[in-house]
């Protein structure tokens, strides 16, 4: 076929340069682009949802399950990424199937707020459980690969290669479904429900699918997280603001392609961190700030302005 | 003759409104009927019932010999009765052809087949012959909400009909379409159905187009059928001119159209 | 028996301080179909403008008891202000977006106020007992409550029949409930909306602010109060039915009587109480408790 998807080579491309630039980046900058690729895996969950005209205030829910999962895998002797992620992606996974089964029922601001009271339970539940540390959280140990165990600057640079792979396939794997029969169908669900099931589909189905696999990356997200900050807490994983920070990301990159949750998740995390470093009395403000203006001035998020460049250049 | 869809005794309230009540209706397979009555009759609530988007107070559904009593929407379209709506049902903010593709590939999909592209050539070209018959193939990559009322009610039959369902039921295709451009629009439907020999159940107010178009008519009265039979019978009875039709329609067309209504005959469960 | 009656009464203060905070979010879904979360602003800039005008009054020596009216004056001044702020400065020129970005740009603005509030009053908490010690307590059944959060019923119940006699007895209400029922219509009929809008606004700020004002003079104000009081009044108005003022009381008596039992029998839940019940209602009643009816769709 002579047909190349530009977005799949875009990706790629990303990906190999962030490949090679891993062995040359400062310690910090590879923080940065670790919590940016796990930020950016939910906001991919989210992108799902909300072509499906659904976006939910609660995604910290599955972050929170594959972060804490991850993590108290560590504590029963677990240290293996792979099966770390794999088991912090599948929990949330399963989670969101389950819960699916009720949310599926729900639209609009209702699924937007039920998924915020599920997370809260969570947040509830975490924080009343002395054996994980309460508020404080606890700190998760340095993970092994396949067991190869990296010492100092190479268990960072490991865990970024790990990261990239990864995220890099489960990106090139939602833009690909995206393209499918059943994941055009978040057009169709969004735009007229009545019609869907009178094609003889079920919106339901739809939705669910959609549901669980915003869960499973929200999952992988969060055990990313876990092992790149080597710490879980409850306010950082699974409060209602870090479900906030999510569709922030979401809105920000625009629900135009798969990649642009990478970049808005990059910014997100430059504002946050230069403004907690430098402003940190007024942080919230800058952050809130910089909401409002892209909702009012870049209705489309980020990737508007890349399509608009991409228009100009004819 | 093939009964193809039978409904017994069926009822319908919300709350105080009683909306369907004593329903009984035999449909037959090729049959063209007219379905009419003043507004808040209970025509809409009828065809919800039978396409299982509203669930009867009680009564009997049959399809095909199968009863279809409670089944949601989505598996009577699978089973073989579509509908298209009073107020069109498309998907507002994409194309025309995004409409019908998205059709097609609903209604073509199963299993694994879901994970297959939406898109591709064959369904593609499929896709531009249907846009043909139903004659919105200049409309192809124009956004639905921009339409034309015609043409987006001709998208919202050509979506349903797209299953080449056993039975069609369209609710009030002619709404809020001018009277010059009624007749070519049903003229385009009929045409389109009469080559796929689906049986048709439509929803009317203008008479004239009952008269061209349709064998039988159903004429429906505060939730219940007041009338069934050929078309001519029927616009002459008196009941139907009173409660349905009012007095500014005149005699001399009935006549007129006589001759040429009479080939069929529907059941009658008066 | 004697529990029970501690946890009915401390249940229906917690359900009327719940009402009272819920009540301006829902009056404002209502008529403008947009989740608030500055809700919570209202809230907290509430209750630290009434902690610092009660503190003004009483380092004065004015009557006692006028300090109760630096409550309401601090309801007032921060409801009309926000409110006419926020309607008429970012909220209009969003009414044609999705609604799930409304709630985001309120969200936003939460935030910024946030911060706003921390550079005002700073991170230490403020505390204004006077109007509370000034009422004494009382002895029900051996237990000792305060009569200043008893009072708090008073308000709910006034409050609530207030805004029930106003939208059913007014001609103003009256307009209301025709903006709620179909918008284009009345729009149609000569009715102002836009002016409808921003007076919905402010007197939802308005219940907001009063909640917070009226609760400051018996917790110790600090930040972080107004997050706590979003999450809880969002809960109340789901599970009643977001848009209904019936609803948001059931919905507070729900949330406060069920609270009030776990604290006393199973602190460990008191928590997460309030989302499983929300959670369960609405996997009964999916709209909540007592939405308004929706309009058929074919
Ligand atoms: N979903 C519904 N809820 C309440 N009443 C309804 C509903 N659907 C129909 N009705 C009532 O049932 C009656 C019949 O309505 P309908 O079938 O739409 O009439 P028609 O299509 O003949 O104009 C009307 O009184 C209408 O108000
Ligand atoms: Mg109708």
């Amino acid at each position: 076929m002579r047909y190349v998807d530009k977005t799949v080579v875009g990706l790629s491309i990303a990906f190999v340069v962030l490949l090679f630039a891993d062995f040359f980046m400062a310690e910090w900058m590879r923080f940065i682009g670790l919590q940016s690729l796990a930020r950016g895996a939910v906001a991919l969950g989210l992108l799902v949802l909300w072509r499906t005209g659904l976006v939910s205030f609660g995604h910290a829910l599955y972050f929170g399950i594959g972060a804490y999962a991850a993590a108290m895998l560590t504590l029963v002797g677990y240290h293996d990424a792979f099966f770390l992620v794999l088991a912090g992606t599948l929990a949330s996974g399963l989670l969101a199937f389950l819960l699916g089964f009720l949310l599926r029922r729900y639209r609009a601001i209702f699924f937007a707020l039920l998924n915020m009271a599920f997370s809260m339970i969570l947040y509830g539940v975490i924080v009343k459980t002395e054996e994980l540390g309460s508020t404080d959280g606890f700190s998760v140990l340095t993970p092994t690969f396949l067991g190869y165990a990296p010492q100092g600057e190479a268990v960072q640079t490991t865990l970024f290669l790990f990261t990239l792979v990864f995220t890099y396939i489960v990106t090139v794997g939602v833009h690909l479904y995206l393209k499918t029969t059943l994941g055009g169908m978040s057009m169709a669900v969004r735009e007229n429900e009545i019609r869907v099931e009178y094609l003889g589909y079920s919106a339901e189905k739809v939705i669910h699918v959609k549901y669980v696999f915003s869960g499973l990356v929200a999952g992988f997200g969060g055990a990313i997280m876990a092992l790149a900050i080597g710490q879980v807490d409850p306010d950082s994983m699974a409060n209602w603001n870090v479900s906030g920070e999510f569709v922030f990301i979401t809105i920000l990159s625009g629900i135009g392609n798969v990649g642009a949750t990478y970049i808005g998740a990059l910014v997100f995390e430059l504002i946050r961190t230069y403004a907690f470093e430098y402003a940190p009395q007024v942080w919230q403000f800058i952050l809130g700030g910089s909401l409002l203006a892209i909702i009012m001035f870049l209705p489309d998020g980020i990737w508007s302005l890349i399509d608009r460049l991409r228009k100009s250049e004819g | 003759m093939t009964v193809v869809l039978e409904v017994r005794d069926l009822q319908k309230t919300f709350g105080a409104v009683v909306a369907a009540k004593d329903i009984n209706v035999t449909v037959n397979e090729h049959e063209i009927i007219g379905i009419i009555g003043a507004n808040g009759a209970g025509k809409t609530t009828f065809v919800n019932m039978v396409t299982g988007y509203l669930k009867p107070t009680s009564g009997h559904i049959e399809f095909a010999g199968r009863n279809i009593m409670g089944l949601p929407p989505r598996d009577i379209t699978n089973l073989g009765i579509s509908r298209s709506f009073q107020v069109p049902q498309v998907f507002t903010s994409e194309s025309v052809f995004d409409n019908l593709q998205m059709a097609y590939a609903i209604t073509e999909a199963s299993g694994m087949g879901l994970l297959s592209p939406l898109y591709n050539d064959e369904r593609a070209a499929r896709v531009d012959s249907h846009l043909k018959r139903y004659q919105i193939a200049e409309y192809r990559n124009a956004t639905a909400s921009t339409l034309p009322q015609g043409v987006r009610k001709l998208l919202d039959i050509a979506m349903a009909a797209v299953s080449n369902p056993t039975i069609l039921m369209l609710d009030e295709p002619t709404s809020g379409i001018s009277v010059e451009e009624k007749f070519g629009l049903m003229d385009i439907i009929m045409e389109a159905l009469r080559q796929d020999e689906t049986t048709v159940l439509f929803i009317e107010h203008d008479m004239e187009i009952v008269e061209r178009y349709v064998s039988r008519v159903l004429a429906f009265y505060q939730g219940e059928i007041i009338c069934d039979a050929p078309t001519a019978e029927a616009l002459v009875d008196s009941g139907v001119r009173e409660f349905v039709i009012g007095e500014e329609y005149h005699r001399t067309r009935t006549e007129a159209a006589n001759g040429q209504s009479n080939g069929q005959e529907g059941d009658d469960n008066a | 028996m004697q529990e029970l009656i501690v946890i009915l009464v401390d249940g229906l203060v917690f359900s009327s301080y719940l009402f009272m905070v819920a009540v301006g979010l829902t009056v404002i879904f209502g008529v403008m179909k947009i989740l608030n979360v500055t809700h919570g602003s209202f809230y907290a800039f509430g209750a630290y403008m009434s902690a610092t005008l009660i503190g003004a009054y009483y380092s004065t020596d004015w009557p006692e008891f006028g300090g109760f009216l630096a409550i309401f004056a601090a309801a007032l001044v921060v409801g009309v202000f926000f409110g006419i702020v926020l309607e008429r400065g970012l909220l209009r020129f969003l009414y044609h977006r999705d609604e799930h970005i409304i709630v985001l740009a309120t969200f936003a603005m939460f935030l910024v106020l946030e911060d706003v509030l921390l550079i005002i009053w700073g991170t230490d908490p403020y505390f204004a007992f006077e109007p509370m010690t000034l009422l004494g307590s009382v002895d029900i059944v051996e237990m000792t409550f305060d009569v200043y959060s008893l009072t708090l019923i008073c308000l709910a119940v006034v409050v609530g029949l207030g805004l029930w006699l106003g939208l059913t007895k007014t001609k103003w209400g009256k307009l209301l409930l025709a903006v709620i029922f179909d918008r284009e219509v009345s729009q149609a009929m000569g009715i102002n909306v836009t002016v409808v809008f921003t007076v919905t606004f402010v007197i939802g700020a308005i219940m907001g602010a009063l909640g917070g004002a009226y609760i400051a003079p018996t917790i110790s104000v600090n930040p972080g109060i107004g997050v706590e009081v979003i999450v809880l009044a969002f809960a109340v108005v789901v599970i009643g039915g977001m848009g209904s003022i019936p609803g948001a009381m059931i919905g507070a008596l729900l949330v406060g009587i069920s609270r009030a039992a776990a604290v006393h029998k199973f602190p460990e839940i008191e928590l997460f109480v309030i989302y499983a019940i929300m959670a369960v209602v609405l996997s009964i009643r999916p709209e909540g408790l007592f939405a308004p009816a929706q309009a058929r769709k074919i």
